[in-house]
């Protein structure tokens, strides 16, 4: 049934549709109302469900990784500073190979202090080994969601489900949420791969001596290797009960397109707005979206963009000294093919600077306009301003 | 004298401990005590080495190693997972080190004992960071050497009193322990996993090692600080009843420091000095005693003490 819902309150929904079995949360800015919500159904019974109030976001993944070390459905939500306080947790969560299920929602890393969209939080966690899925809107997020469980249990690796602070968190949008007896279809109880018991003792993460640790990254490698098959194996179960489907990447009108622009999250719902604007003017432009950003889908991301001339790259996020990071990405999956287009990088909307569809179109025309890229991301629309730090 | 403790042993011979480490001693007991349904979390330490290195394990219970500031959390979450699984059998217990206990694991384990988390924590405390090579942490004592606080810079701040920082946060039970005696420590455990709740156990073990002493003089060095009432054994019931068990033996300060490398530089007179810091410590441990019992005759003379007690040694 359509709902109009909170961004987040659609992942609260996913969860609780889970059938989560330990919630572990901290509060933060944008993402507390997720919790809030969550704390809700288990106070009312609604869910049936451990869940922890702990002292920091540390605690918070340890917690969890006591619990999916016990063998439990597992769930959390944090933002920015919280995820960054998480970072020794996410190693650790990835290489336990445990499945836990984090909603992120994108704010800036102070300081200075901010609170607004900015995807650098959980781009600078991209060597910590979760599967990272980036979402668009309240409905994709709630199906992402559900889809997260399933992948995260059939692999055996974390999940983070990525949305955006305020343009997706405290946006209302119609959501559809499916019947209990819907869910529990396409999710079924969690059966895990091992679990800590007194019955059966064994040791969860002894020291690994160099014998063996390349041993063992490397089976997390080939889990992390087989995500882009899974994936599309769960969009496809999740398609046939659901009717809605997403793909690692969504490649739109790119086949004949010279100049195509690439995109995440929320930026995306408006470049589709210009892209339908531009193609009624005749121009060949095409548009690809990026949902999975880890494991990153090279495949993808290369067949969709083979025939372009010219590739866009629009970063909400930013890497000191290096730029754009999905720029990096495509740059790097495209170094090795043959024909590759040239490819131009961006950086827009930092900290929650609002990213319109005239602001694309200036890419788009500055792209088109330019022969040669810049090593460097350009930034677009800074303000004249005169305070800069040092002589 | 047998232990009252079960005759199995749950920790193998073939761990990777020093001769003569107190840690091990610690842990061997604990394990006896508690039976087979007990699930270790083990945060950095030297536990987490002693136990074995994969695909090798000395204990036949499960172990879950942790981060070294997630023992407390990571406890918190399996005990969770537990309750979920309707399984209420399995004592969940964290095992860390001082520094994963003092420094580092404490805003988890203030956070998990807030919430009065269903587990036992035992701090095994050799004073030091050990495991990575001897240096100080916050509880290495007033007056010891360690590799951070060497030659004329030894450490001039006081141990920090843990067992007084989990009573403020007025958990059903601690208690302190010691590896030299172990029908104390054996009645401690066993007194904790009859409670629900957080409970915490501060076990004294030396380190030969870090401590600077022949393994032989482990165990008798462990003594020695509880008869200087260095480490008093007593146990503190829901933040309010403080029961001190020893009442034996007692020896001048010097006497457990002139055995012990990491003390040699000190002089007559930072024994003398420490001696008072000892005894004011140990005067106010008694006053807190002494407040639950009204029949208690309390002086703070160190050399007449008539202290409540419930065992005598």
């Amino acid at each position: 049934m359509k709902q109009v819902l909170e961004g987040n309150s659609a992942v609260a929904e996913a969860v609780r549709l889970a059938r989560v079995q330990v919630i572990s949360a901290y509060p933060i800015t944008p993402q507390s109302h997720i919790v809030e919500v969550l704390s809700d159904y288990c106070a009312s019974g609604k869910m049936d469900a451990r869940y922890l109030r702990v002292e920091s976001e540390h605690s918070c993944l340890a917690a969890l990784v006591g619990a999916a070390c016990g063998g439990v459905r597992t769930f959390t939500a944090t933002s920015s500073a919280g995820l960054a306080y998480m970072h020794e947790m996410l190693h650790w969560t990835a290489g336990s190979r445990l499945p836990i299920v984090m909603a992120e929602v994108n704010r800036a890393l102070g300081a200075p202090w901010n609170i607004w969209s900015d995807q650098t939080d959980s781009l600078s966690q991209r060597d910590t080994g979760w599967i990272q899925l980036y979402c668009e809107d309240g409905q994709e997020v709630f199906d992402t969601t559900l889809q997260a469980f399933r992948l995260a249990e059939w692999v055996n690796l974390p999940v983070m489900v990525v949305t955006e602070g305020f343009l997706i968190s405290h946006t209302y949008e119609p959501v559809d949420i499916p019947e209990q007896e819907e869910v529990d279809r396409f999710l079924p109880p969690y059966n895990p791969a091992f679990k800590v018991d007194t019955k059966n003792p064994f040791t969860v993460n002894s020291i690994a001596p160099p014998s063996i640790y390349m041993e063992i990254r490397h089976d997390n490698a080939m889990a992390m290797d087989e995500v882009p098959e899974r994936f599309d194996d769960v969009e496809k179960e999740f398609e046939v009960l659901f009717n809605r489907r997403y793909g690692a990447v969504e490649a739109i009108n790119c086949d004949d397109a010279e100049i195509i622009l690439v995109t995440s999250g929320t930026i995306t719902s408006t470049a589709r707005l210009l892209l339908e604007d531009l193609r009624d003017r005749g121009e060949k432009v095409g548009l690809l979206k990026m949902k999975m950003f880890r494991p990153f889908p090279v495949e993808q991301v290369c067949r969709a963009l083979k025939s372009a001339m010219k590739v866009a790259v629009i970063d909400r996020n930013f890497s000191s000294g290096a730029g754009g990071i999905f720029l990096q990405e495509v740059r790097a999956a495209l170094c090795n093919r043959e024909d590759r287009p040239l490819v131009f990088g961006y950086i827009v909307g930092l900290g929650g600077r609002d990213v319109t569809k005239a602001v694309l179109e200036d890419i788009y025309k500055m792209t088109k306009n330019s022969d040669v890229p810049s090593d460097k991301s350009v930034w677009i629309g800074l303000r004249e301003v005169k305070h800069a730090i040092g002589r | 004298m047998r232990l009252d403790a079960d005759e199995r042993e749950f920790m193998c011979s073939g761990h990777a401990a020093c001769p003569g480490c107190g840690a091990v001693i610690a842990l061997r007991i604990f394990t006896k005590a508690m039976g087979e349904n007990t699930i270790l979390v083990i945060p950095a330490s030297c536990t987490g080495v002693i136990v074995g290195v994969y695909p090798q394990s000395v204990m036949r219970i499960p172990v879950v190693h942790a981060p070294m500031p997630a023992g407390a959390s990571v406890a918190s979450g399996l005990r969770a997972a537990l309750d979920m699984r309707g399984d209420t059998d399995t004592t969940v217990v964290a095992w860390a080190g001082d520094g994963g206990t003092f420094d580092i694991g404490f805003q988890a384990l203030s956070g998990a004992v807030e919430r009065n988390e269903d587990f036992i924590y035992v701090c095994y405390d050799n004073e030091a960071y050990m495991n990575t090579g001897i240096q100080r942490s916050s509880s290495t004592p007033y007056g010891a050497w360690t590799t951070t606080t060497p030659g004329q810079d030894w450490k001039r701040l006081r141990k920090k009193n843990i067992v007084e920082a989990l009573v403020a946060h007025r958990i059903p039970y601690v208690a302190t322990a010691n590896i030299a005696f172990p029908e104390d420590l054996v009645r401690k455990v066993k007194k904790a996993k009859s409670i629900k709740g957080s409970k915490f156990l501060h076990i004294f073990a030396s380190c030969p090692p870090g401590w600077r002493i022949p393994s032989e003089i482990s165990v008798k060095t462990a003594r020695m600080a509880v008869q200087a009432n260095i480490f008093p054994l007593y146990e503190v019931e829901d933040g309010v009843r403080y029961t001190i068990n020893y009442k034996g033996k007692q020896r001048p300060v010097q006497d457990y420091f002139e055995v012990q490398g990491r003390f040699s530089h000190l002089t007559a007179e930072d024994f003398e000095q420490i001696q008072k810091m000892v005894e004011e410590d140990w005067g106010l441990l008694q006053r807190k005693a002494g407040y639950q019992a009204a029949d208690a005759c309390i002086q703070s003379s160190s050399a007449q003490r008539a202290i409540k007690t419930n065992k005598v040694f």
